[in-house]
């Protein structure tokens, strides 16, 4: 027996005009949990692709057990042993939970799929963690945490004993997080190995065992976790020094710029925003924190126009807006970066110039005339400003990694000169570098009198980079807390309301 | 300069099948002598210009991430309404023609209106008014072509502008001007923005109702102008004209690039799919071909351009 559970020696994958890993060296031991860090592009998703099968490396070898196995395509790393969570769900929406975990595998017996069966096997899977998930029921209807964890289930249901999870908490809560690790706990001591892939720092000190960084596709070195300070892995992962992670040059006592009161979403059915008021200062960075579905993206909404029902006054410079369209607040000077930017924000198909100037048509196309070159001036300007990374100004923003197209997002917001800015969830699957930026770029906007609202569920990101935090709970404010008075602890009271 | 080459680069694997098509009819003995001469060239552009009216309109559709299932009936319903005008009603033939392309918009601000407004599928929209502008055709005119013989009446589909057809003309102009609204105005960039993100076009401040019922109105009157070209060209309006039209549109928009998902597209390929069709009909009807293998033949090239391209764009995206 080795003493290494998958061992990859020296594997080199390059791509045209790409050297996307090169003599990279990786080793998982049995029962660990094990984290690989990088900046997007840096070779994570690479590597994981040779290991799973769907790239085939130019070079390099894997050892499973300490014999070495060829792994051609995904049925051979499935064969292995490996199973690959990736980070968009592949779950059918339409599906029994049970046929999802047996898609492809169906059992059937001499009358044809016996779905009794599949449901009976996924029900024991199941209840093995605890899940308190129906065999049952539609995919659909699940929570996307549940969803999650089914995608677990379905991945140990393999026998696998390499378990890769690729930023597994994105997209859901701190209390289904929590759930996430003790299932990772669980599986670990029943000697599964885990690959773990994520952006956020502090899940590392609370689940990671070691950590493996990656940089433009080379090995930089193994760590264990604990022994190992957070600066040191940055640096390992930018390569140079940060001089901060959080930027904020704090203001206070500035004049009010928009006063929101008694806003309300009036909706008989799941109501979100009850009642709200608040009110913005000028060059100001305000926080919204609250669990998921406390109703802050909700309000934001109202603000912006996308909810028609809603009543309340909303008065930016001292006067009173009629908001009933997003056209309205565009125009009245708010500007809303949406908390999913895939689903809400991008046209992928489309080139970065596009989805830079969408907003901003009027400025260049006139009269059936586009004037192209000041199209390409104003994609540059933004660029420039956002220090987006993109080969050309034609790339198809889809191809961007998440923080360039983040930066394109909110580039594209800044190219309507707004005077609040709304940032839903602004540093969402971004990865370390590029969010320094984004907090940098946050700084010097608010500088030059723009004013930030920001929706986080990340505590770190709100307490260093907000002026005031609002803390919203089942579609109330229930507290406004200044920066000198900022903790974990009296954000997640206010979030909660448990004392 | 630059815009052409990217145009050919773009467009490589159909206007490469487009010129061995064109060659092969050529080179081929029954054929030669007759597929390249000014009449059969007039021919294949007469028979094309119905269809590219359509495309036109069902590009945008297409792009718009939706689709028209109606197009064919409103040309059997147009021209029928538009040569009872003349014929029944006593009216002069411009007449006829206005009533034509106002059916057709009408039509098409119905499709429009629904699709905005509700959460119907264009699908289903559109199969419905399929059958309620076929059924308007049938009873309207009883089953029977309406026959309309005068000079004035021919000159839409069947006439000449100097030694030009005019259904050519007109195809050129709904051409120009399908690509002025789609690269040179913001409602342009505005149904590129809805096909590809319905909510981040909401988001963006779009109003994409507004665009909806743009699109699915103009693809109505585009039907409406090929269905009274159509009725011109046949000398009568007929519940028949145009049965499976919507068909060749979507082939030649697909055909020429545009993804059903929406999002992209350029009507520089719809052209090259719609001349792709024509040749293809014309061509196979040169060499004497029984028309029922003729749609087993054209099936196959359809599948064959959209595979092609299928290739080139998986092959890009490694």
């Amino acid at each position: 027996m080795s003493e290494y559970l998958l061992e990859m020696r020296n594997i080199n994958k390059s791509f045209p005009g790409v050297k996307a890993l090169q003599n990279v060296d990786f080793q998982l031991k049995s029962g660990e949990v094990h984290a690989l860090l990088g900046e997007n592009g840096a070779g994570k998703s690479t590597l994981i692709k040779v290991l799973g099968g769907i790239y085939n490396a130019e070079q390099g070898e894997i050892f499973i057990n300490g014999s070495q196995v060829t792994i051609k395509n995904v049925s051979d790393a499935r064969s292995n042993g490996i199973s690959i969570i990736h980070q968009e769900l592949v779950l059918v929406p339409h599906m029994t939970v049970a046929e999802n975990i047996f898609l492809g595998r169906e059992i059937s017996g001499k009358f044809g799929i016996e779905g009794n069966k599949m449901r009976r096997e996924s029900q024991k899977m199941l209840d093995r963690f605890d899940l308190g998930i129906d065999a049952g029921e539609l995919v659909g209807n699940l929570s996307i945490a549940q969803q999650q964890m089914v995608e677990i289930v379905k991945a140990i249901s393999f026998n696998c004993k390499i378990l890769v999870m690729d930023e597994p908490t994105s997209s859901i809560s701190d209390r289904e997080v929590k759930a996430l690790f003790d299932i990772m706990r669980n599986l670990t001591a029943q000697g599964v190995g885990i690959i773990y892939i994520s952006h956020k720092m502090s899940e590392l000190n609370e689940v990671c065992d070691r950590v493996t960084v990656l940089r433009d596709g080379t090995y930089v070195g193994t760590r264990v976790v604990k022994e190992t300070p957070r600066e040191e892995l940055i640096h390992m992962m930018v390569g140079r020094e940060l001089s901060s992670y959080y930027v904020r040059d704090h203001v206070e006592n500035t004049e009010t710029i928009l006063k929101c009161e008694h806003i309300d979403d009036n909706r008989k059915t799941k109501k979100r925003v009850n009642d709200v008021s608040f009110e913005i200062h000028k060059g100001e960075i305000v926080g919204f924190a609250g669990l998921v579905g406390a109703g802050r993206s909700e309000t934001m909404e109202c603000i912006f126009g996308l909810t028609p029902n809603f009543t309340g006054d909303i008065i930016l410079d001292g006067q009173k807006l009629n908001i009933k369209t997003p056209v309205d607040a565009m125009n009245a000077g708010i500007a809303m970066v949406p908390e999913d930017r895939k689903l809400d924000g991008l046209y992928l198909v489309q080139s970065v110039s596009f989805n830079s100037t969408i907003e901003v048509l009027r400025e260049f196309i006139k009269n059936l005339r586009v004037n192209h070159n000041r199209e390409r001036e104003i994609t540059q300007e933004f660029i420039d400003k956002m220090h987006t990374k993109t080969p050309s100004l034609e790339q198809t923003v889809g191809n961007l990694s998440g923080g360039n197209q983040q930066k394109v997002m909110i580039g594209r917001w800044l190219a309507t000169n707004p005077k609040i800015l709304i940032l839903d969830e602004p540093t969402r699957g971004v990865d370390v570098g590029a969010k320094v930026e984004i907090y940098e770029i946050m700084n010097d906007l608010t500088k030059q009198g723009v004013s930030i609202i920001m929706i986080s569920s990340e505590l770190p990101e709100i307490i260093n980079m907000s002026d005031r935090v609002y803390v919203m709970y089942e579609g109330r404010l229930t507290g406004c807390i200044n920066w000198q008075n900022l903790s974990q602890e009296a954000i997640m009271k206010l979030a909660t309301q448990e004392n | 300069m630059r815009a052409i080459k990217k145009y050919l680069i773009d467009n490589l694997g159909i206007i490469c099948a487009l010129a061995g098509m064109i060659l092969f009819l050529y080179l081929w003995p029954a054929t030669h002598a007759t597929f390249l001469t000014q009449t059969n060239i007039f021919n294949v552009l007469r028979q094309s210009s119905t269809n590219l009216m359509l495309a036109c309109g069902m590009t945008m559709v297409i792009i718009l991430g939706g689709i028209d299932l109606s197009v064919g009936s409103i040309i059997a319903m147009s021209g029928v309404l538009g040569a009872a005008t003349v014929v029944w009603g006593g009216m002069p033939e411009i007449l006829g023609i206005l009533v034509a392309l106002l059916s057709g918009l009408i039509f098409g601000l119905f499709n429009g209106l629904v699709i905005a407004l509700t959460s119907i599928p264009p699908f289903i929209v559109t199969l419905a008014s399929m059958n309620i502008a076929k059924g308007i055709a049938y009873v309207y005119s009883g089953g029977r072509p309406i026959r309309c013989m005068t000079n004035a009446w021919k000159f839409l589909g069947a006439g000449y502008v100097g030694s030009i057809p005019t259904p050519v003309i007109t195809m050129t102009i709904v051409f120009v001007a399908a690509i002025l609204i789609l690269n040179r105005t913001r409602t342009g960039r505005h149904i590129y923005a809805v096909g590809g993100n319905n909510t981040a076009a909401k988001f963006s401040g779009i109003n994409t109702a507004k665009v909806k019922f743009f699109v699915y109105s103009f693809s109505g009157l585009m039907a409406g102008l090929a269905g009274i070209t159509i009725a011109s060209r046949l000398y009568s309006g007929t519940c028949t004209s145009g049965d499976g039209a919507e068909m060749d549109a979507i082939a030649a928009v697909v055909v020429g690039g545009t993804s059903m998902a929406g999002g992209s597209g350029k009507l520089g390929g719809t052209l090259i799919g719609v001349l792709i069709i024509g040749i293809l009909n014309n061509g196979l009807n040169l060499m004497g071909v029984n028309s029922d293998w003729q749609y087993i033949i054209k099936g196959a090239v359809i599948l064959l351009a959209v595979y092609v391209d299928f290739l080139r764009s998986t092959k890009k995206a490694k």
